[in-house]
């Protein structure tokens, strides 16, 4: 059943009431309240900012606001010597371009440098649709994630969107923030707890554990409640930091479960899937099916055709539920 | 803050302090037994003249919030780098020894934390201007008065970074941005032009927008000179393009691009030491 103390959306499973929010519309939320809390805040965008939500910061703030063009590797450098003298800089791109474009520059003059810059990726996924591979950032958490010093991020939806952004002010280091481009089912409330590093426990079941980060995590919820019908009861943990991972979470879900299903919109190489992995490989090794992008490219077409096509839909997430359960040892 | 031209006392000074900082780097390079020599020797004259007569900086205070700002761009010349910090007073000579040592602070290339006066890590090239105009951009939003200087290699100007960040600060107008390009026209592979031609760099620079002098970067007159006049220079960000002469001061280093990225053997470094112990502090212009 849903855990009652994350006070979820009500109705949450009503494909009719569920709200629909973009992601990225957090961070353009979050932005604001980061730049109110805090005068040294600065945004800097490389001509995106309608598209990246900077826009309602560049409006308010004009005087905060900077401009890079088609420039990342321009946008990393110059967010590095602004932090060098005190700022705050949110740098916002699409996910494919920053970090993809400058991680050699994120790396070496921001991570390695000490400075504290949040990295904004927007239109990260598959679901970024109809533009097609090119702009499908299915890579970014594994590039971020390897890089030391990094606080890597994936919001499940707008809300806790807008609260990793103004987290991320509090934090000391680099921070990498992810952001789905299409409209999400909206499902946290303001009252969700959320603290940068600890995973929250959205459902609780028995048989299979599933660690999910991001728009897909609204498709575990729907796929649980379908698997729930036929019996089999899952727990779905919304890893919304990838790193630090909750590792104790991740290893107290899959002693209780014995079974674990990784979800992310992602390759299913080097991000949330291989970080539990990892994890459950050096403390409580139990089987792992990991949902995501299976080593290729994506293409052009619809998001939800898109997520169906690469297997992430709420279907694909019941068989590696049942795949899971099938692997697990007996009792 | 000196505004003034170089009086002889202070020039005289300066041409001796650069000598011996010419000396300890050749030391410390062969007890490293790796790193760049060629670059380093012939920025030698530069780095001197910014620490001892440039920058508004407290080496006993490298945190202080209104210094100057030098952000070393191209990181692998850091060994005339820390030979200067060294004798400005940021750490201890005797620890110029440690260069690329185990545990050492004096990094390979330069990290910033690691020791002071570092204002940013650098090695890989062309992300130094960007790091720079931001600085400067930061400083103007809090109406700072301090100055960034920017010291780029002429090579790194082929990265599409270093532009990057050259247009930006000519956007934006970046008057207290200067930025020293080391034009000593050598890289790993051979000379710049062959390489990937430069030329024409002024021109370049112009049609970014920015102010640009022409120096001989082992004349402390003209290097002066030309910070001063930047400092005057209040539409535009400056570049001063100093001419220099990889491995200046030791005659079989001088021009020779095989000397970009190794160290002298011991019997290499005493006929260099022999080298510069006779010429005293009289390093010159080769137009004087």
């Amino acid at each position: 059943m849903l855990n009652p103390k994350v006070k979820l959306v009500p109705n949450v499973l009503d494909s009719q009431k569920v709200e629909h929010k973009p992601i990225r519309d957090g961070y353009g939320d979050g932005l604001l309240l980061a730049g109110e809390a805090n005068p040294n805040v600065v945004a800097l965008c490389a001509d995106l900012s309608e598209s990246t939500r900077t826009q309602p910061f560049q409006k308010k703030f004009p005087e905060r606001y900077v401009e890079l063009g088609v420039a990342e590797q321009n946008l990393a450098t110059v967010a590095s010597g602004m932090a060098a003298m005190g700022k705050i800089p949110y740098i916002s791109s699409y996910a494919m371009f920053s970090p993809g474009r400058n991680w050699e520059q994120i790396r070496t003059t921001i991570a390695y440098n000490g400075q504290h810059v949040v990295i904004a990726g927007a239109h990260a996924g598959i679901s970024v649709g109809p533009d097609g591979a090119t702009h499908q950032a299915v890579e970014d958490l594994a590039i971020m994630r390897v890089m030391p010093t990094l606080t890597v991020m994936a919001p499940c939806d707008a809300i806790e969107a807008k609260k990793a952004t103004l987290a991320a002010l509090s934090l000391s280091g680099p921070v990498y923030i992810r952001f789905a481009r299409e409209k999400t089912a909206v499902v946290t409330t303001e009252a969700t707890p959320f603290q940068v590093g600890r995973a929250e426990m959205f459902r609780e079941g028995s048989d299979v554990a599933i660690i999910a980060c991001g728009p897909l995590v609204y498709n575990a919820l729907v796929a649980a409640e379908e698997l729930s019908t036929e019996g089999i009861e899952v727990t779905i943990i919304n890893s919304h930091t990838v790193k630090p991972l909750d590792v104790e979470m991740v290893v107290q879900a899959a002693k209780a479960c014995g079974a674990v299903v990784t979800v992310e919109e992602h390759q299913i190489n080097g991000g949330l899937g291989s970080a539990v992995c990892e994890t459950l490989a050096e403390q409580h090794p139990v089987p792992v099916e990991r949902i995501g992008v299976r080593d290729r490219f994506g293409e052009s077409g619809d998001p939800n055709e898109l997520v169906e096509h690469f297997g992430m839909g709420a279907q694909s997430i019941k068989e590696a539920v049942r795949r899971a359960l099938g692997r697990k040892s007996p009792r | 803050m000196p505004e003034e031209s170089l009086h002889d006392d202070k020039a005289k000074f300066l041409e001796e302090k650069a000598n011996e900082i010419r000396q300890d780097l050749i030391s410390m390079l062969v007890e490293a037994k790796s790193g760049h020599s060629a670059g380093p020797l012939g920025m030698a004259d530069i780095f001197t003249a910014m620490y001892f007569h440039v920058l508004n900086h407290d080496p006993k205070n490298p945190d202080w919030p209104e210094r100057d700002r030098l952000v070393l761009s191209n990181g692998h010349i850091c060994p005339i780098h820390y030979v200067t910090l060294a004798h400005a007073g940021y750490f201890p000579k005797e620890e110029l020894t440690t260069l690329r040592k185990f545990g050492a602070r004096l990094q390979g290339h330069p990290h910033r934390g690691s020791l002071p006066g570092i204002e940013t890590t650098s090695g890989p090239l062309g992300s130094g201007t960007s790091q720079a105009a931001g600085m400067a951009l930061a400083a103007r939003m809090d109406k700072k008065t301090v100055r960034i200087y920017c010291l780029t290699s002429d090579a790194e100007h082929q990265a599409g970074n270093t532009w990057e960040g050259v247009m930006f600060a000519g956007k934006n107008k970046l008057h207290n941005l200067t930025s020293i390009i080391d034009r000593n026209n050598i890289q790993i592979n051979g000379m710049t032009e062959d390489v990937m031609p430069l030329e024409p760099l002024k021109a370049k620079y112009e049609a970014f927008n920015w102010h640009v002098l022409e120096v001989d970067g082992h004349n402390f007159r003209q290097i002066v000179d030309a910070v001063n006049e930047a400092k005057a220079i209040y539409e535009k960000p400056t570049c001063i393009i100093a001419h220099t002469i990889p491995g200046k001061g030791v005659s079989f280093m001088e021009f020779d691009y095989k000397w970009h990225g190794i160290p002298p053997k011991p019997e290499e470094a005493e006929r260099a030491l022999v080298e510069l112990r006779t010429l005293g502090g009289r390093i010159k212009s080769e137009h004087e």
